[in-house]
């Protein structure tokens, strides 16, 4: 959620016309550029060690906190993209035909640019939800015992794999589902604007 | 009469074509002007630069006695008073025909939902549209689709309405409700720019014509004036051409 939020206003930061917002949109782009650039685990390993590591005041220090933010720092940066490409996909005509009824940029954005970027974007979206969602297991590197850890301790009992079997099927069993509801979601959408007259 | 529209020695280029090339035109209150004119003459950026939808490199423009070229006026303001239909509908697809239609009204004007529903409910039942209120546009056809983008101009209420080839996109039998619509916004007394290839329609339903050629309004004058005896030779040969595919 907060991924979702926080890649949409760098996408929409990055979107800004004019020479005023020009220092803002290369914030943007850095930003992404240099998260999208480091690997995942290293960031981890920076954050989830040195940051604990400098005993500084008032920060927490707990693995999980720096694993989570690791993670959300990389994919706001994938998933900013994936907006990014949704807002460019939308005919400058749609925002021409805003502006011309007196629209502000930011209000065509919301209205009409936006809710069908992200109509388009979805099934990349759940891709890199899925993305994240399995390289949770990279945060047991920190020595948190996540569910692919817990599998490894449990083969190297006794080199039985079927705790890998296990792990992988616990994934699969969050990440289809979910994969199914998306579809189901867009269907639906296309299926209202094209049958129409159903719903106000 | 006051002047709905007044343009002084308007220019545009993108990059090195000089699209514009020093428009001067004047439009009076509930005057109809259509602009005729190749492709490629100007028409359609001349409407775009009328409502700052493209930034004009020279000239003024001016809307009811406010110049809206001037440095620091606010462009949203100036543009909930002028219309502009497109030649490809441009209605939201994500959007009901009501929501499209009462989208500027509710955010741009603030008039509240039952306000703004109410306004677009008499307004689509005025042309006929009552029953699609709930539709998406991709269910309608194109000629229905080109009326709720008219609705939804009117909706704001505009003192000027900028049309641009509003039926160059449609099915020929669609045609004529579209300009049905039209014709009855000039008889309502609706201030209006028209760039149309419809030359018949032109004749109709114009005060005034005006032949664009290479970015210049080479001639104007009333309908008569202007299809039965031109005085330029580039609009003789414009119309001739006009009448050798059939459509005059």
């Amino acid at each position: 959620m907060i991924i979702l939020a926080f890649a949409l206003f760098i996408a929409v930061l990055r979107s800004l016309p004019g020479p005023v917002f020009f220092p803002v949109r290369l914030l943007a782009i850095a930003y992404a550029d240099f998260f999208r650039g480091i690997p995942t685990i290293l960031l981890i390993y920076i954050l989830g060690f040195g940051v604990p590591g400098l005993q500084l005041a008032g920060v927490p220090n707990g693995e999980f906190f720096w694993g989570t933010v690791a993670l959300v720092l990389v994919y706001t940066a994938y998933v900013s993209e994936v907006y990014r490409a949704g807002i460019e996909s939308v005919h400058p005509s749609q925002n021409a035909a805003g502006r011309s009824l007196g629209l502000t940029h930011g209000q065509s954005l919301r209205y009409v640019i936006v809710p069908q970027a992200v109509r388009r974007v979805i099934p990349p979206l759940l891709n890199d939800f899925i993305g994240l969602q399995k390289d949770t297991a990279l945060v047991a590197l920190l020595g948190l015992v996540e569910t692919f850890r817990q599998s490894q301790i449990d083969v190297a009992g006794d080199f039985n794999f079927t705790p890998y079997l296990a792990t992988a099927l616990m994934f699969l069993l969050i990440t289809i589902p979910m994969t199914r509801f998306t579809d189901w979601l867009i269907s639906r959408d296309r299926r209202r604007r094209q049958a129409g007259g159903v719903t106000a | 009469m006051t002047a709905a529209l007044e343009i002084q020695g308007l220019r545009k280029s993108f990059g090195k074509l000089e699209v514009l090339r020093g428009i001067d035109l004047e439009v009076a209150e509930h005057e109809v002007v259509c602009l005729i004119g190749a492709s490629g003459s100007g028409k359609s950026t001349l409407l775009r630069c009328i409502n700052l939808l493209e930034p004009i490199d020279a000239g003024r423009v001016t809307v009811l006695g406010e110049e809206i070229t001037a440095r620091g006026v606010n462009v949203n303001r100036v543009r909930r008073r002028i219309g502009i239909v497109f030649q490809s509908f441009n209605l939201f697809p994500h959007m009901s025909v009501l929501r499209n239609v009462t989208l500027g009204p509710r955010k741009a004007l603030g008039l509240s939902r039952a306000q703004a529903e109410e306004q677009a409910t008499a307004l689509l039942d005025r042309f006929g549209l009552a029953e699609k209120r709930d539709e998406y546009p991709d269910r309608l056809s194109g000629g229905q689709q080109q009326r709720v983008a008219i609705v939804r101009a009117l909706a704001m209420e505009p003192a000027l309405l900028l049309l641009d080839e509003v039926t160059s996109a449609l099915d020929p039998e669609l045609v004529a409700e579209v300009l049905d619509v039209i014709r009855e916004l000039a008889a309502g007394g609706m201030t209006m720019v028209i760039a149309t290839h419809e030359m018949g329609f032109a004749r109709d339903v114009a005060n005034r014509v005006c032949f664009l050629d290479a970015g210049q309004i080479l001639e104007q004058g009333t309908p008569a004036e202007i299809f039965t005896a031109p005085r330029e030779e580039r609009t003789q040969q414009f119309l001739q051409r006009i009448v050798d595919a059939g459509r005059l």
